[in-house]
């Protein structure tokens, strides 16, 4: 058994073992690398432990969303209000510390909750409804924003408490709070996605839906148990931006989709489903989280940014199209 | 008692009726030949034994228990499984993943946290019965999208046998095949019917049918319009029940030059 019949070529074998053994597509390795070497010669202040820790710092929020974008679109689905159901969660949990004085650990659940919430109904209407993702996902960017506008009464609400705040800007061991969540948070999904039974039922239904209903599993279930989970995460990345600016800002969030998207698959993930992991998509949150921190560094205007994320999004995908047509059977 | 017993299927899509109370019954080990035109009803009547459709009416029984309220998956855990014309296979996973596919065994990693995918298992299992059905492929590890057509099939195959089947459903499992892996198709039909596996085999190749199944049953408009043990009929009789009239002399010869 297991004979290689086709003589394969160092690169494609290297490629191969990082997937099969790391769960990290190569190519993105190399540009985490490479982005990182171009900084530390342009700006001298790239290579510090202390800006380090703001490039992980400034990826928490982002990176959470990036996990739960990778889940969603691994399943064969898409979440475009990732960015607005961030800011709505954050929202909801200042105004239950704040306006309602309500105690810190309820203000947290109700973040994650109302996250959850928001996601719930998105899969809801995806399995029961037969709207495509896109839109209903499109429709509930519209939806979250226009709610946390409306909670908040369109002003950031102020005035956490400080066990709260201290989630946001703690720094136990001189680890800022939000990475130790953050990558928590990531290693617990890796596991979930790569090695349980839930994580490969994912990835088969976003290969083919057909293919897992076939097997038994409960395609529906599955899908709105994967887009309640992303809200959920959406809701987290909403607790530690709030936590962390110490106020429920309802505009938080905007575009971070965009980014999340582009990182997932920069990430290797597969746009259309059936392959997917959460290191990986780490790789490509960092990419991004350096790309922002590196133009910041060298005083790029922010609008160029911007333009940054978009391009790299089409480039990633053109060039994994590129890859699939190359192999043309998969 | 027979294995597998359905009364008075009925199924619609919209305004589309395409099952209009079939009955057919399965007997252990026995090897039963489903066929009739395209749009007859053959797919649409195995999706309801799967449960992949729900029936709108009659029932389904299964070892004389009612099986029609359980879903695809209890129903595959029951002994039911199908080998689909289009494979239904997860085309990016690798071999095992497709074979263990929502019946992946577990370990405790550490043993400490339950519910890991035992993965080092599930390749040893699949390099073992892809072994048993004397099978090659290229790689275990690889995904199954990047396999010929035979060797996908293989993969399906090994899917359906690993966990014990009752009742193995096949929807033209010899269409796409040279000639060589038409015969080793029809010598696995034999080998599980020796083993007191049923079969149900849906082809549109008359000669296979004839050549392995004790019963041929002949779906028309969505009925059972003939049910003929194979040793007792020929071509001509099978062709004209699916025909039901019209020019049969000429379709039978046709059928019997392949």
């Amino acid at each position: 058994m297991a004979v290689e019949t086709a003589r394969s070529g160092l690169w494609t074998r290297a490629q191969r073992a990082s997937v099969d053994q790391l769960h990290i597509r190569l190519e993105s390795l190399i540009v985490l690398i490479a982005l990182g070497a171009v900084m530390a010669v342009l700006s001298p202040f790239f290579l510090s432990l202390s800006n380090f820790l703001n490039i992980l710092l400034a990826t928490s929020t982002i990176g959470v969303l990036v996990i739960a974008a990778t889940f969603v679109i691994g399943s064969g689905g898409l979440d475009l209000s990732l960015g607005s159901v961030m800011g709505l969660a954050g929202v909801v949990g200042a105004y239950v510390a704040v306006s309602l004085e309500w105690p810190w650990p309820l203000a947290v659940a109700a973040c994650i909750l109302a996250g959850a919430a928001a996601g719930n109904i998105n899969g809801q209407l995806v399995t029961r409804a037969f709207v495509p993702a896109f839109i209903v996902t499109l429709g509930m960017l519209g939806l979250a924003r226009g709610l946390a506008l409306v909670i908040s009464h369109g002003r950031a609400i102020y005035g956490l408490p400080s066990a709260m705040v201290y989630i946001g800007q703690g720094r136990p061991l001189g680890i800022p709070m939000p990475v130790v969540i953050f990558v928590a948070t990531a290693l617990v999904a890796h596991c979930v996605l790569a090695y349980t039974r839930f994580g490969r039922h994912t990835l088969a239904l976003g290969d083919s839906e057909g293919a897992a209903r076939a097997a038994g599993i409960r395609v529906e279930r599955h899908s709105r148990i994967i887009y309640t989970l992303s809200g959920a995460l959406a809701g987290l990345a909403g607790l530690l931006f709030t936590a962390r600016v110490n106020a429920g800002d309802p505009t938080a969030g905007i575009n971070y989709e965009l980014t999340a998207i582009t990182a997932a698959i920069i990430g290797g993930t597969n746009l259309f489903g059936g392959r997917a992991s959460i290191l990986g998509t780490m790789i490509g949150a960092l990419i991004m989280g350096v790309l922002q921190n590196g133009l910041t560094l060298l005083a790029v205007q922010s609008y160029y940014q911007q333009m940054a994320i978009g391009a790299v999004l089409i480039l990633a995908v053109f060039i994994d199209q590129y890859q699939v047509r190359r192999e043309s059977r998969v | 008692m027979s294995l597998l017993a359905l009364s008075g299927i009925r199924k619609s899509f919209g305004a589309v009726d395409v099952l209009h109370g079939v009955d057919l019954s399965v007997g252990r080990g026995e090897v039963i030949g489903l066929v009739g035109d395209n749009g007859a009803g053959k797919s649409t009547l195995m999706k309801t034994i799967t449960g992949i459709y729900r029936a709108d009416a009659g029932a389904i029984e299964l070892d004389g228990k009612d099986i029609l309220p359980l879903d695809p998956g209890q129903r595959r855990r029951l002994g039911i499984e199908m080998i689909y014309q289009d494979l239904s296979l997860a085309k990016q996973q690798d071999v095992a993943s497709n074979i263990f596919l929502g019946r992946e065994p577990t370990k405790k990693l550490f043993g400490l946290f339950p519910g890991f995918v035992d993965k080092a298992s599930m390749d040893r299992q699949a390099a073992e019965m892809i072994e048993r059905l004397g099978a090659h492929l290229p790689a275990i590890n690889r995904p199954v999208g990047s396999f010929s057509g035979g060797q996908q099939q293989t993969v399906a195959i090994a899917r359906a046998l690993t966990f014990n089947p009752k009742l193995v459903i096949m929807d033209e499992p010899t269409a796409a095949l040279a000639v060589r892996e038409v015969q080793s198709v029809l010598d696995l039909i034999r080998r599980l019917k020796s083993e007191g596996i049923a079969v149900i085999l849906i082809s549109h190749r008359l000669n296979d049918v004839l050549a392995v199944t004790d019963r041929i049953v002949v779906l028309r408009h969505g009925r059972a319009a003939a049910d003929l043990a194979t040793a007792e009929t020929n071509m001509n009789e099978v062709v004209a029940r699916i025909v039901g009239g019209g020019d049969i002399s000429a379709a039978a010869a046709h059928e019997q030059r392949g």
